[in-house]
């Protein structure tokens, strides 16, 4: 062990929790509930216990993470049965002596808290939007010399929490769901070289963006302030204009 | 037991390393596995502050390294564009000691090839007005953001595209070690699936331990060691962006002098400590603390904005000892061929490095692995063009 005091301690710390870690493996019949006991420290995240419990408890859990800031969006799980960033949300924030942890919801599961994101990205990969956006550079600087286009990454960290959180995703797979929709919008605002309108054909459909029962789960589920249930209403409005613009003539 | 053909390569480790080097032998025409225990990029990878170097942070100490950056960092804009914040870098000098550091910085870096721009402290205030006005000067080079596992990722799905084998939550448990004429030789890798529990073996032609601060501890299934110290540093994402560029300090390299703005945090980083076990990596208060010192020291608005999160990363640093067994391949990372002095063929190790050399890490390991299985076949990666990173979960 190393020397220094841990803030995110998950041994010695005296505050015991027990985690009810959902558990299926590839062949089993059906999934079940395993618990295991950690005491935490007040920093200690959902994820920094899931990860004591992998190499202290049982190395033969699985779960994806990867840069413990949610920005890479992999331990989207659900916790309590709500959705959240693993590596974000703090133990004793959930103020409840059992954290029941299970994988995202209407994603076909690998293994353990581990979802197949192929489902995820097909969708995405239908609308075609780059990770890439163009800048909204702080507003009183001034840009300096040398670069030529300025840019960031999008705020979607593709977690799948929306789809997880969204009531209609859980109905009807065939929804194109929030994180694509929310996607759609970013594209139709800042194009780069895509097809604007064949993107807004595409969620003029029954199947997407009309299909939303404006339920807001999804922004209330985003980690990462995307708003899809706001872009999916900005979709509507720029389907219904275009409409009208058609029915007068005007493009 | 999955049987192989001459030429089939298994690689123990799913970080940049890993897949980069996947990538590159696959090019090259062998037959390639990628075993990672656990996520791919979930060991270091993924954890670090996802600066993209321009070497300008070792133009003063250590004129190969800053080479080696800003011409890793000008292919990786070529070879996987989209995956970079356009935003550059500002080196700030706080100090009158920062000030007086400038000009064998800026020259250091002009030296290493490192486009380099001085700025005043008015501009830099124009530029960057949140910085701490009391800055004396400033000097903007190429640095960039990136997504740290998305832009690795790349490397991933164009490796599996060109047919590499990825097996991600599938674990290293032993070696399958033979007895050969010149010594012992590495035939394959026995792994446990921790989708389904299975375990079984995969034969290999050569195994490549890619598993960074875990190196040590896959070396030892092959009997041999390599000299890695898992070296731990703390950082700290606070909620808002604070800054467009990158903005490092002007001085020589210390804790807490870089922040790197990231979608809509600002990622302060890092310390410096070692550890045995990089699984048990702790987050000291102190260091979360002189994150916020040394961060406000060049944005003073870092001092009261709210923590995202605090982690910790493990390098793997290259000790001092058993060094005499590897090849030195550049002083930031090292390709081990554990033939040469401890008679264990079939096994190499890379390590060391950072996430900005990681295309350049994996040409010289495809070098060394070539060489051994006799294959002669150029790296094709400083020009290939990289699928995106959801072309992998095609």
């Amino acid at each position: 062990m190393d020397p220094h005091s841990d803030t995110h301690a998950t041994e010695g710390t005296g505050r015991p929790i027990r985690f009810r870690v959902f558990r299926y493996k590839q062949g089993d019949r059906a999934p079940h509930f395993d618990e295991f006991s950690l005491e935490v420290a007040p920093e200690t995240t959902v994820l920094d216990a899931l990860t004591a419990i992998h190499t202290r408890l049982d190395p033969t859990l699985i779960l994806r993470h990867s840069c413990f800031h949610a920005s890479c969006g992999t331990c989207g799980m659900r916790v309590n049965d709500r959705e959240v960033m693993a590596c974000v949300t703090k133990v004793l924030d959930l103020d409840s002596p059992v954290v029941k942890i299970e994988p995202i919801a209407n994603q076909a599961l690998i293994g353990d808290l581990v979802t197949d994101m192929v489902d995820f990205y097909a969708r995405f990969n239908a609308i075609g939007r780059a990770l890439i956006r163009e800048s909204e550079w702080l507003p009183e600087a001034t840009e300096p010399a040398g670069v030529e286009s300025y840019n960031r990454f999008e705020n979607c960290i593709e977690c799948g929490l929306c789809l997880s959180a969204c009531p209609v995703v859980a109905s009807d797979p065939r929804y194109l769901g929030p994180a694509a929709l929310a996607a759609a919008e970013r594209a139709i605002e800042e194009p780069r070289g895509l097809d604007r309108d064949g993107i807004l054909a595409l969620t003029d459909d029954s199947q997407g963006a009309w299909r939303c029962h404006v339920a807001f789960e999804c922004s209330k589920a985003c980690p990462s302030n995307v708003d899809p249930a706001g872009a999916i209403m900005l979709l509507r409005r720029r389907v219904a204009t275009q409409r009208l613009r058609s029915l007068i003539g005007r493009r | 037991m999955i049987t192989s053909a001459p030429g089939h390569v298994v690689i123990v480790g799913g970080g940049g390393t890993g897949g980069a080097v996947a990538h590159d032998l696959v090019l090259r025409g062998l037959r390639v596995t990628l075993i990672e225990r656990g996520e791919l990029t979930s060991g270091t990878t993924g954890r670090h502050h996802g600066l993209l170097h321009s070497g300008a942070r070792y133009a003063v100490k250590d004129r190969e390294s800053a080479v080696e950056c800003i011409v890793e960092n000008r292919i990786l804009r070529r070879i996987a564009p989209d995956s970079f914040e356009l935003n550059d870098g500002l080196f700030v000098a706080i100090s009158a000691e920062d000030e007086a550091y400038e000009p064998v910085f800026f020259e250091s870096c002009l030296a290493a090839g490192i486009p380099a721009r001085r700025v005043t402290r008015e501009e830099a205030l124009r530029l960057e007005p949140n910085l701490n006005p009391a800055l004396r000067c400033a000097v903007q080079v190429p640095d960039g953001t990136m997504d740290a596992m998305r832009m690795p990722l790349r490397f991933f799905a164009t490796a599996k595209r060109n047919g590499a084998t990825i097996r991600s939550f599938t674990e290293a448990v032993a070696m399958t070690i033979v007895a050969g004429p010149s010594g012992r030789c590495v035939t394959g890798v026995s792994v446990q699936d921790h989708t389904s529990g299975r375990r079984y073996e995969i034969g290999a032609d050569l195994v490549v331990n890619a598993a960074g601060p875990w190196a040590e501890k896959i070396a030892t299934m092959a009997g041999v060691e390599v000299p890695i110290q898992p070296s731990p540093g703390v950082l700290l994402a606070v909620r808002g962006r604070y800054c467009n560029m990158v903005i490092n300090r002007l001085h020589a390299s210390g804790d807490g002098d870089i922040i790197v703005p990231q979608r809509e945090l600002s990622v302060v980083g890092t310390s410096s400590w070692v550890t045995e076990d990089p699984d048990h990596l702790a987050v000291p208060a102190d260091h979360v603390e002189k994150m916020f010192l040394e961060g406000s020291t060049m944005i003073p608005a870092i001092r009261s904005a709210q923590t995202r999160a605090t982690w910790s990363a493990a390098r793997p640093l290259i000790g001092e000892r058993g060094a005499s067994t590897g090849r030195e391949l550049s002083r930031t990372f090292k390709c081990f061929d554990h033939a040469a002095e401890e008679g264990v063929e079939g096994f190499v190790t890379i390590s060391g490095g950072k996430a900005t050399t990681l295309r350049a890490m994996a040409e010289a390991t495809a070098n060394v692995v070539c060489k051994k299985l006799g294959i002669e076949s150029p790296c094709r990666t400083r020009e290939y063009p990289l699928l995106p990173h959801t072309a992998y979960y095609a």
